[in-house]
């Protein structure tokens, strides 16, 4: 296989994971308009939980979830409930500083406790591979974007075949008009964080897989996942999935191509040249909110 | 109004990609006095496992000197500030330490990023800088009389002794082809340059060069570049991360170079063979410069104090608190030399002679620059352990060569 093809289907596999984790971010989006800047850290916060089961019970990384998913919508729960209910007035705003003093709060409480030297989950999936036309896809790529699809599917379902989902996409076209036809959106919002944090923890548990990582390893991710939702539109899952693989395509083949140090610029030129034409990025809606 | 939320999103996503990666000397005092040895160390931050490995290295040293009378007759007291890893407190540290503290001499912290602004504070005090680990061609580029870098062999220099081994092979094995990829960090792309540039010399070929940015997060694709190369050996400038990716991606497409060398991540011990499987360190490579089995000047008594003072194992010794020690047998050394702890006359006496450490034996040029010794040497995986294989004199091992397949 070419060395463009290969990087084009590494560029899918590894896209779902980035897929997975900035649902969670554009979901909490569009359900609260708040900008998570906390989600990367959250990401790492889940692999770290995991790292842990992994490590003191020798459970299989993918298996921690069905602990760590429900101990991270708990804790999505209560962290929408303390520190972002509270913000009333300016959301978008203050968003952006409270969720930042959560990463650097996570950042520091996961320094205290894992130290900052570098882990690493392992499982026997993560080098052995098939081989096709001679390319070798591994089985970790494989899994993490079954688990993806599996994640992101139900995610859909519950949005748009359950009373739930239907409240939650009531909320994210118009809150006040939600609340006024009955939508409770404060459990809305806070039952929305909780999701978008246990998804946060299944993309964590992919990316302790496919990566070394330490406390501090949020900074990278969080910046590419808000440029993803932003390419793909604030608050539109589907345009996250699309964005993630937009962007791990084209970075991919523009390292293999040209050289990995075009590769984000690249990336960037296409984002930029989207939002000028559609500020509202790929799948966004323009929202008008107060009149 | 509505608010611009994507640009809100977009700006903060731009700033947080950019925040991914900135009196006199105390003269001799008189013999018997005690004196404080000032360091500032990175206790929390980045550097904070470096630090405290800094500070066991320079404890068991003070602990030593004290013990055969001091340092020429002084006893020494050691203290210590925490910088939290910024290239700010560490300044406002020596500042203090050398103004209010009064300390007699004062030692280097972790890293060049924060050697260098340091010793800008103690050269304009006049103090001698004996440090540790601040390697980086920065460090040297500023010229300064007062700083020693108590280390084999200046960074750049760190894959010298793995080109004179390639080539010394007989020339039906000697590789044909090198595969290069780096960071674009001031530690690891020096040192890969050099090595490029060594090979060439030596009429190995490059078969591909690339270099990535430090904040690359996924490194699948650049493997895929060095594989499609499909060169005879692997020469790769990383750190812990992409160490460990790298030879993950290599046994992912089953691909097996005949020799495969990194700058930081096999030097890690168990840590390294935890994240990548024991059996599937065999053969790797690294530069180091100290092992715990080292045939060097000191260093069975270093090992085994230090075992018996903080526990574990040999193995777990960083080299971090070798490196510390060595700052401590240097002074020691130079003092004697001098007959005098004046900090004039030690910066006289380390620019000249040869000082011999847990590392092994250095000197210095007059930038503090190691030089004259035998270079970093290399280590390689056998058997679940990182051996030193080259140079034979303190070799524990033969290298093995070509490096087996992945198990």
């Amino acid at each position: 296989m070419s060395l463009v093809l290969e990087a084009a289907v590494l560029g899918i596999l590894t896209g779902g994971v980035y897929a997975l984790m900035a649902s969670g971010l554009t979901l909490i989006f569009g359900v609260m308009r708040i900008i998570n800047v906390g989600h990367g850290a959250l990401v790492i916060l889940g692999a770290y939980l995991s790292f842990a089961f992994f490590r003191s019970l020798h459970i299989d990384p993918f298996l921690t979830l069905i602990i760590t998913m429900p101990l991270m919508f708990g804790l999505g729960v209560v962290l929408q409930i303390v520190f972002i209910r509270p913000l009333k007035t300016d959301r978008e705003a203050l968003s952006v500083l409270v969720t930042y003093a959560l990463a650097l709060g996570i950042e520091g409480v996961l320094g205290y406790v894992f130290t900052t030297n570098y882990v690493q989950l392992r499982g026997w999936y993560e080098t052995a591979s098939f081989a096709i036309l001679g390319f070798h896809i591994t089985y970790v790529y494989v899994f993490g974007f079954v688990l993806c699809l599996a994640i992101l599917g139900v995610l859909f379902l519950v949005l748009y075949r359950t009373t739930f989902g239907g409240a939650v996409r009531a909320t994210m076209l118009n809150r006040t008009a939600a609340q006024l036809i009955g939508v409770d959106v404060d459990r809305v919002s806070a039952l929305a964080f909780g999701i978008g944090v246990a998804t946060a923890a299944a993309g964590g548990v992919i990316f302790g897989i496919t990566n070394a990582f330490n406390p501090g390893s949020h900074y990278d991710l969080i910046s590419r996942l808000l440029t993803i939702i932003v390419l793909g539109g604030l608050g539109s899952l589907r345009g996250a999935i699309v964005a993630a693989l937009i962007m791990l395509v084209t970075e991919d083949i523009t390292q293999v191509v040209i050289s990995p140090v075009w590769a984000s610029f690249v990336f960037f030129v296409i984002l930029v040249a989207v939002l000028v034409v559609r500020p509202q990025g790929l799948y966004g809606v323009r929202v008008r909110d107060r009149i | 109004m509505r608010k611009p939320v994507s640009v809100i999103a977009a700006g903060v996503a731009l700033v947080l990609a950019g925040c991914g990666t900135s009196g006199s000397p105390g003269a001799s005092p008189p013999a018997s006095t005690p004196i404080t040895i000032g360091v500032s160390v990175s206790l929390s931050g980045d550097f904070s496992g470096d630090g405290k490995a800094l500070v066991q290295g320079y404890d068991l040293w003070a602990q030593d000197i004290n013990k055969s009378g001091g340092l020429l007759g002084h006893k020494v007291t050691m203290k210590y500030v925490d910088d939290a890893s910024s290239t700010q407190q560490v300044v406002t540290n020596y500042q203090n330490l050398i103004t209010q503290d009064k300390v007699a001499l004062v030692f280097g912290p972790f890293s060049s990023l924060l050697t260098i602004p340091a010793s800008t504070v103690t050269d304009r005090f006049g103090y001698a800088f004996p440090e540790p680990a601040g390697g980086g061609p920065k460090v040297f580029a500023q010229g300064l009389h007062s700083i020693f870098f108590v280390q084999p062999a200046a960074v750049e220099d760190n894959l010298v002794s793995y080109t004179k081994w390639l080539l010394s092979l007989p020339a039906d094995q000697r590789p044909k082809t090198a595969a290069y990829a780096t960071q674009d960090d001031p530690f690891t792309q020096p040192q890969i340059d050099k090595a490029k540039s060594l090979l060439e010399a030596g009429g190995v070929t490059t078969a591909s060069y690339k270099v990535y940015p430090a904040e690359t997060t996924d490194f699948s694709p650049l493997a895929l570049q060095v594989i499609h190369a499909n060169a005879d050996v692997v020469i790769l400038g990383t750190q812990e991360p992409d160490a460990v990716a790298f030879v993950k991606a290599f046994q992912q497409q089953h691909y097996n170079p005949k020799s495969l060398i990194e700058t930081t991540g096999p030097d890690q011990g168990k840590d390294f063979a935890d994240k990548v499987g024991a059996a599937n360190t065999e053969g790797i490579m690294v530069p180091a410069g100290w092992t715990s089995d080292a045939k060097a000047y000191g260093n069975d008594k270093f090992v085994s104090e230090f075992v018996t003072k903080y526990g574990g194992a040999p193995g777990d010794i960083s080299a971090d608190a070798a490196e510390a020690y060595s700052v401590g047998q240097v002074v020691d050394q130079a003092s004697k030399k001098a007959n005098s702890i004046d900090n004039k006359a030690l910066i006289t006496a380390l620019h000249s002679g040869t000082y011999n450490t847990v590392q092994g034996p250095m000197s210095f040029d007059s930038v503090g620059k190691p030089q004259g010794g035998v270079g970093v040497y290399i280590e390689q995986w056998q058997g679940g352990q990182a051996k030193f294989v080259y140079p034979a004199s303190v070799a524990a091992a033969k290298p093995e060569y070509p490096k087996p397949n992945w198990p």
